[in-house]
């Protein structure tokens, strides 16, 4: 393992103050499950490790809370996600796509604010929160400020966070009536493993017409992404067959998927057309079960 | 160096050590607590799963120092004397390991479980135990020790 010096501020003043003080020469400890294993791999070599262990009971930190729109605590687990009561009744989805997360164990630890700035491309949560339209709350000594999480991955394990920037919030907000979403994770390995592909939608039906659709992956690129080729083709359309699967053989020329054990380029590609078209049915069925019942 | 007070089954302990130390090397190098084993180093295969706070962690990706102020649970702690704890046991009785490596990791995590949900469904145990890697046993084996004591069949 490398050097390094480990420090433990007891409010979030302090953290960014460090933060301020250190930057790059900083890395942020959240749950560890990323961030360790990097370490020991030499591929990150922080010089100081900020340890947020003091402040994991600071509400905007800590907290899931429904205010209109839906607010999650950066140091939340993906386990305390999961098994949020709030979670499970106003965003389904979302305790679905954590669940499929790892294995309990890393789920206790692994923090939704650690995983978003880890970015790495094969997690399950982003698609789930692009398609949701999530948004993050970043502060530092400056001020805070948010960005839309279709704008934060920026590159292979890069985001749009500064050195001096700590996540406080993942930012959810009111989703559309009427709507119907889904999560497929393409896994032809063991269940604790990155996908092949990972889907999210989200459908918003008008009658028999499309009204809005949001359709993002993971697994598919050198960071996730939102497959808006797929969206417009698929928006103020009528829904048949035919639409669904011509919107979703789109999504082969939007994603830029990197070859791995878990399938070649051109087999993920398929799979990308294979998945989303069933992602986009099963948001439908669900958005259509909606209605039927409202 | 930083100094750490923490409890390590039940007992106080105290240390100087290094930033960087990883839990698990705490416990077997410096405390002599060998039951924790280590296995895949990147938090995949389960082997040195103990407990934090009465949490499952895997103890190769957590920093000791961050177990400052902590109670932790190691396989050494689960048996009162010569007494086995009912996971020990059913491991024993129902045949839950062959080697023996992963063992430690498996029933610390099957403790976890039964604290959470005493009474878990197969599937349940299935889903919770998915984190913790066998190469010998098949699995079944290991699932039936663990139902076999969320059904109260084996009595300490």
């Amino acid at each position: 393992m490398i050097a390094f010096e480990y420090v433990e501020p007891e409010s979030l003043g302090e953290a960014l103050a460090l933060l301020e003080q250190h930057g790059e020469d900083a890395k942020v400890l959240a749950g560890g499950t990323g961030l360790v294993n990097l370490m020991k791999q030499r591929l990150v070599q922080p010089a100081y490790l900020i340890g947020l262990r003091q402040i994991a009971r600071v509400p905007e930190l800590a907290e899931i809370r429904s205010n209109g729109d839906l607010t999650i605590g950066a140091l939340c687990s993906h386990r305390a996600i999961e098994t949020s009561a709030l979670i499970q009744q106003r965003l389904p989805l979302l305790a679905t796509t954590f669940q499929y997360v790892a294995s309990v164990r890393i789920r206790t630890a692994a923090t939704i604010g650690g995983s978003l700035a880890h970015a790495d491309p094969n997690q399950d949560p982003p698609p789930a929160l692009l398609a949701l339209d999530a948004r993050i709350r970043v502060q530092s000594r400056q001020g805070a400020r948010e960005i839309e999480l279709s704008d934060f991955f920026v590159d292979y394990y890069e985001t749009a966070l500064e050195p001096e920037e700590l996540i406080t919030t993942i930012i959810i907000p009111p989703q559309p009536t009427g709507v119907g979403t889904a999560f497929l994770k393409f896994l032809p390995q063991t269940h604790d493993d990155y996908a092949t592909i990972a889907v999210a939608a989200r459908i918003s039906l008008d009658g028999d017409t499309i009204a809005q659709a949001r359709i993002a992956l993971g697994a598919a690129a050198a960071t996730p992404l939102r497959a808006r080729a797929v969206e417009t083709a698929l928006h103020g359309q009528p829904l048949t067959p035919q639409v669904i699967r011509d919107a979703a053989a789109l999504v082969t020329e939007e994603i830029d998927p990197l070859a791995d054990f878990r399938g070649s380029v051109e087999y993920k590609r398929d799979m990308a057309a294979v998945f989303t078209q069933r992602a986009i049915e099963q948001a439908v069925t669900q958005a259509q079960e909606a209605r039927g019942n409202g | 160096m930083k100094s750490i007070r923490l409890r390590v089954n039940g007992q106080a302990v105290e240390r100087d050590i290094p930033d960087n130390t990883l839990l698990i090397d705490l416990l077997r190098n410096g405390l002599d607590l060998t039951g924790t084993k280590e296995g895949c180093s990147v938090g995949v295969c389960g082997a040195c799963t103990l407990l934090l706070d009465g949490q499952p962690v895997s103890s190769c990706l957590t920093l000791a120092v961050t177990a400052d102020g902590c109670e932790v649970t190691t396989i050494e702690g689960l048996a009162e004397g010569d007494r086995l704890h009912p996971l020990q046991k059913a491991f024993i009785d129902y045949g839950g390991f062959q080697c023996g490596i992963c063992t430690p990791g498996q029933i610390m995590s099957a403790k976890a479980l039964l604290d959470e949900n005493p009474h878990p469904s197969k599937d349940e145990i299935q889903s919770w135990m998915m984190g913790n890697l066998c190469r010998c046993t098949g699995y079944y084996k290991i699932i039936e020790s663990i139902q076999a004591v969320a059904d109260g069949k084996v009595a300490r």
